[in-house]
């Protein structure tokens, strides 16, 4: 492996991570929206590199569908569910965001400490790929526990998922790459009609979850 | 052609499910769901006598078939409950016909996934299963459209997502480490292949994907500190649900975990997963134990028994050993025919009374005996108390540990009273006394619910030998 694609790789991982950062301090439903579309964005150029550099034609496809269903479909579509449900103006924080990128900041050095430690024999790009894409996962966590709204905790599952692409297309030869992004696609989609066949909107006149925890079993 | 076995524990639910998307009564459907129970059934017994030659996606060995068998029988037994108590639910409007044909076809392919994932070779074969498993039981346990229901299907939604999530990246480690030693492609992934080889493996990394593995599958399993979907989803699905996740896909994910443990422990210089797994298994055990005491629901208060027997297996497994390998098989069959026994009561009693409140329902030996007796009956199998199945499982746990670790077996023994005094406490109001809540008759079948017992109590007193060397045989397989 030459020095130029190992650099591009490492660039689209870290942005990711950049991206999840970004996303952590969103406090617009619709702002947030657009970054995650940057971040699948990203995650696409990614997987596209890594099916170019490992001559892995099948990635492509993954690349495809990360690029049309996570960049594309799921925002707008998104973008539809809140004005319909007219939250779009919500602003809505659970943490403070200093709180919150302090809390991004420890699960990134945590990831660093964990992954860069225990792949020593690893070569360096799946070693610091596995890294990135630890970071990401760990992120996408950290934003479904600071947000109440259910759009968001949602966004944050994706942006959790696009960490398991990430580290998915980094371990070289995987089998398995383009079915497990495709039953996640699936799984996400499931999501998004829940959000909007369930009409939480309609039936809890908000979004927030925490109106739903108002209903959690324990009938009294 | 040569009769199948593998295809026909695969393809039978699939076929079903296809068909009972298209059939619009209810009855024929329930018909139908228990044929189709009935012949995958009767596909994993023949198991035991033929061994299928499967390709190199999936695999038979001792330890799945048993679980196979487990798994289709309780599954077969619900779908006969099912339909006597799903017809009692489209009566009183709960559920409307097109929702009832979506169940039935649901219930199929869930039968499906739950075969799947046992038989996968795998490991992101078996993930994608147990995916998939987890996604038709969601739409099942927000199928009556109440605000609980749906609450309780957007929290396990996003809980088990992330448990899902989680496992994921423990595959995709597990396939980091076996690649310098198995080389590329999918024999990375080929269970079969992994534990011939993962002596070789970087221990680092396998421990890694160990603890995210035990992270995500333990949240299907139920594991205390993420615990947190499985009472709102135990108690706010149909009760068929209720009974196939306490009595079934508990123990699927917990199988998913015991494949890894197995090939940690082929690898010398991995950390051991025994005591991460005993850890977890006393936590769920001591706090599922105090928790049954506040509980109000009925069907919330079984949900945590079964968090609380969950820990027991666990821990047991995580004991490992031979003794404590055979205690945990045998408690997780009589888990699963016992727990599954008290929902198929359970189920007839919150339609008799007409609500799920303990508080509002009493003396049911009184106004219902057959169902009241079969409720005390059940609860008293669950509890542990001898001469029942679940005692001798119990005893053996706490037995094989006394012997290793004394201070162990103190906190087991603690959780197991704590939690025998909880539900004797709840069982007393709700069976006894001032009779309260509704009157109704009961149409129930209680076929289901009784040969449970009567299995749970046979093998109580006496366990067949032929069963006690295979389970001694699965025992030494996990090592």
């Amino acid at each position: 492996m030459n020095g130029i694609d190992f650099d591009i790789a490492h660039l689209l991982a870290g942005s990711l991570v950049l991206i999840s950062f970004l996303e952590l301090y969103q406090d617009r439903l619709y702002a947030l929206l657009n970054v995650f579309a940057l971040h699948a964005l990203v995650l696409a150029l990614s997987v596209a590199w890594q099916a170019y550099i490992q001559d892995a034609p099948h990635l492509y496809i993954t690349a495809a569908l990360a690029l049309a269903f996570k960049a594309i479909i799921i925002p707008v579509v998104l973008h539809r569910i809140i004005v319909r449900l007219g939250v779009h103006r919500e602003i809505e924080q659970v943490v403070g965001v200093g709180a919150a990128m302090l809390a991004g900041m420890a699960l990134v050095a945590l990831s660093m400490v964990v992954m860069l430690r225990v792949t020593q024999e690893a070569d360096p790009l799946a070693r610091e790929d596995l890294a990135f894409a630890l970071s990401v996962v760990l992120l996408g966590l950290l934003m479904m526990v600071t947000r109440r709204n259910a759009v968001s905790q949602v966004v944050g599952f994706m942006s959790l998922e696009n960490g398991l692409v990430l580290a998915a297309t980094g371990a070289k030869g995987m089998p398995l790459v383009v079915e497990i992004s495709v039953a996640f696609s699936i799984l996400i989609a499931f999501i998004v009609i829940g959000i909007f066949l369930f009409r939480i909107r309609e039936r809890f006149d908000t979004v927030d979850v925490q109106a739903l925890d108002r209903f959690r079993g324990e009938r009294r | 052609m040569r009769f199948d076995a593998i295809a026909a524990v695969l393809l039978v639910p699939l076929l079903a499910a296809a068909a009972l998307t298209l059939i619009p009564g209810y009855r024929a459907s329930a018909r139908m769901n228990v044929l189709a129970t009935v012949a995958t059934f009767l596909s994993a017994l023949s198991m035991f006598f033929i061994r299928p030659q499967p390709g190199s996606y999936l695999l038979v060995d001792d330890l799945n078939s048993t679980f196979i068998v487990l798994t289709t029988f309780v599954g077969f037994t619900t779908s006969v409950f099912s339909a006597s108590y799903i017809g009692h639910e489209l009566e009183t409007g709960r559920l409307t016909p097109t929702f009832l044909r979506f169940y039935h076809a649901m219930y199929q392919v869930l039968m499906f996934a739950m075969n799947l994932a046992l038989l996968a070779n795998n490991i992101g074969v078996m993930w994608v299963a147990i995916e998939l498993a987890t996604l038709t039981t969601v739409l099942m346990v927000g199928i009556y459209r109440t605000h609980e229901a749906l609450e309780a299907a957007w929290k396990y939604f996003i809980l088990g997502s992330v448990g899902i999530a989680l496992a994921l990246f423990g595959t995709i480690l597990v396939y980091m480490a076996a690649r310098p030693v198995v080389g590329e492609g999918v024999d990375g992934m080929v269970w079969t292949i992994l534990i011939t080889h993962a002596n070789a493996f970087d221990p680092a990394l396998l421990n890694v994907a160990f603890v995210f593995l035990l992270l995500g599958y333990g949240t299907k399993v139920g594991l205390a500190p993420l615990h947190a979907w499985l009472p709102d989803a135990h108690a706010e699905g149909p009760t068929p649900i209720s009974a196939v996740l306490s009595g079934l896909l508990l123990n699927i994910a917990l199988y998913a975990l015991l494949r890894f443990k197995m090939l940690l422990a082929v690898n010398s210089a991995a950390l051991a997963p025994g005591p991460l797994m005993v850890t977890l298994g006393l936590i769920s055990l001591v706090f599922a134990a105090f928790m049954l005491y506040r509980r109000r629901d009925i069907k919330r208060m079984f949900a945590y028994s079964s968090i609380e027997h969950m820990g027991i297996i666990t821990f047991a497994f995580g004991m490992g050993g031979p003794l404590a390998n055979f205690a945990g098989l045998l408690h997780m069959t009589m888990h699963s025919l016992t727990k599954s026994a008290i929902f198929f009561a359970v189920g007839h009693v919150a339609q008799v009374k007409g609500t799920q409140r303990i508080a509002d329902m009493g003396g049911l030996t009184v106004t219902n005996p057959v169902l009241g007796w079969g409720l005390i009956l059940g609860v008293i199998a669950i509890a542990g108390l001898p001469p029942l199945g679940i005692f001798m499982s119990e005893f053996l746990v706490v037995s094989s540990t006394f012997v290793r670790s004394p201070a162990l077996a103190i906190i087991l023994v603690f959780g197991l009273l704590v939690g025998l005094a909880g539900l004797f406490l709840r069982l007393n109001t709700i069976a006894f006394g001032e009779p309260r809540g509704g009157f109704a008759k009961t149409e129930a079948s209680y076929l289901p619910l009784f040969s449970h017992l009567a299995l749970v109590f046979a093998m109580g007193i006496y366990l067949p030998s032929a069963l006690v060397a295979w389970f001694e045989n699965v025992a030494r397989l996990l090592g």
